[in-house]
């Protein structure tokens, strides 16, 4: 229990952690950024126009302006749990990152907090660049309806820490490399086909709208939408304050877990 | 009055009901080079780790530097260097950074980690290898390059956790050679071995451990003298050749005899043994040689496996 009742431990080690995973990205950058320049192009052309063409929704609007904020929340999703589900795991166990990195005057707590800010790092350079796509496609497939889009980038730094907190929970548990796949099709796979990103809640079955309230995607796919097209109600508060909550929830979570696997 | 660099007393740790280290004490001397020798599990490793403040003291006062790693863990780890059991290494980056990324976890400014980094890869005969990735390194390079990295900090004690477990017998010779160098200059060090040739080259003194607590402890020559004897004799003959040997030799003074499966172990101080062997001419039967820690060690710890 004493994993979970102490205050964290931080210093400026943070820091360092995240410096570390930003030079080795500067190495890798090549390697890595094929996947992520491609990726929201097949799916803007697979569902957003081939799919889109058969998709009549009752709101009138075209299907692939509907996906936009979608695909500025699962992409960076993706980064996040990529970095910090698998990425953590095997910096921790595979190649003992960690215990080098906490035999210096950087703790555990700092490690942890650096390779979360890391995560979120990655997911907001993800959405800032499916931003960007959906700009420059604007003038024909009309996805962003307001500059007020552009604070989906500083916005994305909420879902980015939350998702890696949650696969950093998920990673401190894991004692294989082969259960990451029950992370993936238990928890991060139904999250991407049931986070509201590929179909409106509202004409769903009630039990279904409640269910989708306790998935993270969610809040995040709507609180994005409205800011994509410049319309706020007074849920969106309710998103990112569901949003931020958890995130506080999975970074305790998350140092709880690490201190417990790594401090014995 | 400095105080020592770690002293330990009555320190305990327990992993669930099973005590890994056993109310030991022992202080270590400013400058000199302190073994931990052990066979696996004896709770070196876990007591290398209780100083370097990476697992909690379970029981009893550890002082680290004369800090407290209960509370003052962070001002503990600035000043040593650890050399681990594991590689830890980073294979996403390169040697040269490997460093540098290392130097800036202990906040070492940029400009002196580099002037650092480039005088310690040239000490352990790295530097032109020093953008090369880690993964073509050889074994002993790798160990190299974890002692130069313990070194970004200028740490010190420095801490080696089985520091050529793994390693050529070349590699290990230059390992100890860099590491006597590094004794000379005046660094402590604090070092675990199951290798007795090891804590015999690099040990000014030395511990006996052996499920969490110290059989003996002294500098090797004075344990080889009083647990080895000076001279061992080694029979490797059959049972009925073996009794009269052993019939004279039983009863004097200062002679210990040992049988294990095929061979007759004599350690002793005096010259009986010294007799046997020359009357005995044939070394594949008799063979006679210096005690060594080896001895000390199987002695105390016994001969049968231990896992």
């Amino acid at each position: 229990m004493t994993a979970i009742t102490t205050r964290p431990d931080l210093s400026a080690g943070s820091y360092r952690v995240w410096q570390r995973n930003r030079d080795v990205q500067f190495r890798l950058w090549r390697t890595e950024l094929i996947g992520v320049v491609v990726e929201p192009f097949v799916v803007i052309l697979a569902l957003g126009l081939g799919l889109g063409q058969f998709v009549k929704l009752s709101s009138g609007e075209e299907y692939v302006a509907f996906l936009t904020p979608g695909l500025l929340a699962m992409f960076p999703m993706f980064a996040a749990v990529f970095e910090c589900a698998w990425g953590s795991y095997v910096r921790l166990e595979m190649q003992h990152t960690y215990d080098a990195i906490i035999a210096t005057p950087v703790s555990v707590d700092d490690v942890i907090t650096g390779e979360i800010l890391w995560g979120m790092t990655r997911a907001t350079v993800n959405a800032a660049y499916i931003l960007i796509v959906a700009i420059v496609l604007n003038p024909w497939l009309h996805m962003v309806e307001s500059p007020w889009a552009l604070a989906i980038i500083p916005l994305s730094f909420v879902p980015g820490l939350l998702f890696s907190a949650i696969s950093i929970c998920f990673a401190s548990l894991a004692r294989a490399m082969s259960q990451f796949s029950y992370f993936f099709n238990l928890v991060i796979n139904p999250m991407f086909w049931f986070g509201g990103a590929f179909f409106p809640f509202d004409e769903l079955p009630h039990w279904a709208q409640i269910l989708g309230w306790f998935i993270p995607l969610t809040h995040v796919v709507e609180l994005y939408r409205g800011f994509l097209k410049g319309q706020f109600e007074w849920s969106m508060i309710g998103d990112f304050a569901w949003v931020a909550a958890a995130t506080f929830v999975f970074y305790w979570l998350a140092l709880a877990g690490m201190r417990r696997r790594m401090i014995q | 009055m400095i105080p020592p660099p770690v002293e330990a007393r009555g320190l305990v740790k327990n992993f669930g009901s099973f005590r890994a280290v056993d109310g030991i004490s022992f202080t270590v001397r400013q400058g000199e080079c302190f073994g931990f020798l052990g066979p696996n599990g004896a709770g070196k490793s876990t007591t290398i780790r209780m100083i370097c403040c990476t697992s909690p003291v379970g029981g009893g006062e550890l002082r680290v530097l004369g800090l407290d790693p209960r509370r003052q863990s962070r001002a503990i780890k600035a000043r040593l260097g650890i050399v681990p059991q594991e590689d830890s290494l980073d294979p996403d980056l390169p040697v040269r950074q490997n460093l540098e990324v290392y130097a800036r976890y202990y906040g070492v400014p940029r400009a002196i980690a580099s002037e650092r980094i480039s005088e310690s890869l040239a000490l352990f005969q790295l530097t032109e290898k020093a953008n090369s990735p880690v993964s073509d390194l050889s074994g002993g390079m790798k160990r190299r390059l974890v002692i130069a990295r313990s070194l970004v900090n200028q740490p010190e004690i420095l801490v080696l956790d089985e520091p050529t477990t793994g390693l050529d017998p070349q590699a290990r010779h230059l390992v100890w050679q860099k590491l006597r160098m590094l004794r000379a200059k005046g660094v402590t060090m604090l070092l675990t071995t199951h290798y007795m040739d090891e804590a015999a080259h690099l040990c000014d003194r030395l511990v006996i451990m052996h499920r969490g607590k110290f059989l003996a402890e002294g500098n090797p020559h004075d344990l080889i003298r009083d647990y080895a004897g000076e001279v061992v004799l080694e029979l490797r003959m059959g049972h009925d050749d073996r009794a009269p040997l052993l019939g004279e030799l039983t009863g004097i003074d200062g002679v210990a005899i040992e049988e294990v499966e095929d061979i007759v172990y004599i350690f002793e101080a005096g010259d009986a043994a010294r007799q046997i062997a020359a009357r005995i001419a044939d070394p594949a039967l008799a063979f006679l040689r210096p005690g060594n820690l080896e001895d000390v060690f199987l002695r105390l710890t016994g001969r049968g496996l231990l896992d």
